[in-house]
């Protein structure tokens, strides 16, 4: 359990928060190209990091807006928060 | 086996208060080689060793663990044991364990405390009813103990649930596996533990991997905190932290780590002789021997490795368990804990052979692993032993996130993920 800072609301408790898993996965650009390998590799596949990840959250109980954080998943310890499209911020 | 356990062996070291009982198992330093490398020391790891041993005559093996035998998962669990699954694979995967469960204590000669004390599954809606129905007739043709009842049956069979129709999510029915039940968590590790190393396995306790060397696509042995250990196996039984060890073989595995929480309380006389699991209020509930109400919570949504989880988790899992026990209601929590639990995209585990050469996973266990401990250590040895998996098995391959053969028990997975 921890805060986190909504980029549009502010600090909020995170149980109005739902995780959205890995982020920057890019949806392929050409699916009827991909072979299975590759549909693979985009649906299941996952870093599953412990250490640094990145991750995209949605404010569901609040804006319901979705955004982007970096994380310790060792320690749960929040390291950057930024809006989606926009580039992660160095560390 | 060097000293078995008997009545008369009790009685013996009774004489001498106690003090000359044998270690259970030895403490020894690695050796350069090994016929093949279990990573991972708890339950599963442990069982895939015993078997390697005892059914395939690998004797010159290893198991490394990087804390301490049980101390992960397998001393976080709530300890429920059933068979119940929906799909053929997962039946024949899961009542492959329980069979094992059944002449477990005898074969380890050490008391794991399986008590087939019956695991209840409760519908609290139509569709939970219909999917509960499904899956007892899925179950019944698979040769699984299975039967459903009615609102009164399950009053009958647990007498403090609250059956009345006007609580938030009432009761409609239920399911009922009566072979199932629950096991002590730390015997089942102790047991095999001392059965592996009765048969020449070397268990090396805080010894944690930190690389695995490979030549091309074949594997040449792994690096670890006590130095580098040269063998052509390694059966990968690490849990929430399989992916880690993934990615040092340069691997990705289809599995994300959350915590997974548990709780007991206060012990109080015998209350509750069975197992009530509930998927849609996301409870269960049974009691241990030591008297303490064991409870499951379910899994939080983001990857975490804190072993922690969040208090709303439990805030929102005794809830349920308050409405369902209104008995409950001034017992008080003693302990509560997390663990990494390795989850997969269909809710059902990996036992597989990889791309490498000699590298073997056996993960995605995800909420409940513990059930299939002995059938998931003796079907991972087949695999290692022959580089080929046991029919049993064979659904659970790494290659069915690529074939889209997926294996969904998500519904019978009884947690929601």
């Amino acid at each position: 359990m921890f805060l986190i800072n909504c980029p549009y609301c502010g600090e909020r408790d995170q149980q109005e928060f739902k995780a959205g898993g890995e982020a920057h996965i890019e949806r392929p650009k050409q699916p009827t190209e991909l072979s299975d390998d590759e549909w693979a590799e985009y649906l299941f596949m996952r870093k599953n990091i412990k250490g640094v990840q990145f991750e995209r959250w949605n404010h569901a109980h609040g804006c319901r807006k979705w955004f982007n954080m970096i994380r310790d998943t060792s320690n749960d310890e929040i390291k950057a928060i930024y809006k989606m499209g926009e580039k992660p911020p160095s560390q | 086996m060097r000293n078995k356990y008997s009545v008369f062996s009790l009685i013996k070291n009774a004489l001498s208060y106690h003090e000359n009982w044998h270690r259970a198992w030895k403490d020894p330093a690695p050796k350069k080689e090994y016929d093949a490398v279990i990573v991972g020391g708890g339950g599963h790891g442990l069982a895939t060793a015993y078997y390697l041993a005892k059914k395939h005559n690998m004797n010159n093996i290893a198991i490394v663990e990087k804390g301490w035998i049980g101390g992960g998962n397998t001393g976080r669990n709530t300890t429920i044991i059933r068979s119940n699954y929906l799909w053929d694979a997962s039946a024949g995967l899961y009542d492959h364990a329980l069979k094992i469960w059944e002449g477990l204590s005898q074969e380890l000669n050490y008391n794991v405390m399986f008590s087939q004390r019956g695991v209840m599954n409760l519908a609290h809606n139509l569709q939970d009813v219909r999917d509960l129905k499904r899956r007892t007739h899925a179950n019944r043709l698979n040769g699984i103990d299975a039967v459903y009842l009615s609102t009164e049956e399950v009053k009958k069979f647990c007498p403090i649930i609250n059956t009345s129709p006007d609580i938030r999510y009432p009761v409609l029915g239920g399911t009922l596996q009566r072979r199932a039940g629950t096991a002590r968590h730390d015997a089942v590790a102790w047991g095999y533990a001392r059965g592996a190393d009765a048969m020449g396995v070397d268990i090396i306790q805080n010894c944690e991997v930190k690389g695995i060397k490979r030549n091309g696509d074949s594997v040449e042995g792994i690096e670890t905190t006590k130095g580098f250990i040269k063998t052509k196996k390694v059966g990968v039984v690490a849990a929430g932290h399989s992916s880690v060890i993934a990615n040092m073989a340069g691997l990705r595995l289809p599995l994300e780590s959350k915590p997974l929480q548990a709780l007991v309380s206060e012990p109080v006389k015998p209350i509750i002789d069975t197992v009530v699991m509930s998927n849609a209020v996301h409870a269960y509930v049974s009691q241990s021997d030591k008297g303490e109400l064991v409870i499951g919570a379910g899994t939080d949504d983001y990857v975490s490795y804190t072993q922690k989880g969040s208090h709303q988790i439990v805030e929102g899992t005794l809830n349920a368990i308050l409405e369902l026990y209104p008995i409950f209601s001034r017992m008080r929590m003693l302990r509560q804990w997390g663990g990494i639990v390795d989850i997969c995209p269909d809710a059902s585990p990996i036992l597989s052979k990889t791309s490498i050469k000699g590298l073997y996973f056996n993960c995605g266990w995800g909420t409940g692993g513990f059930k299939a401990t002995p059938g998931s250590g003796d079907l991972f040895a087949h695999t290692i032993a022959n580089d080929e998996p046991h029919k049993l098995n064979a659904a659970f391959n790494l290659n069915r996130f690529v074939s889209g053969d997926l294996v969904d028990e998500h519904g019978a997975a009884a947690v929601a993920h």
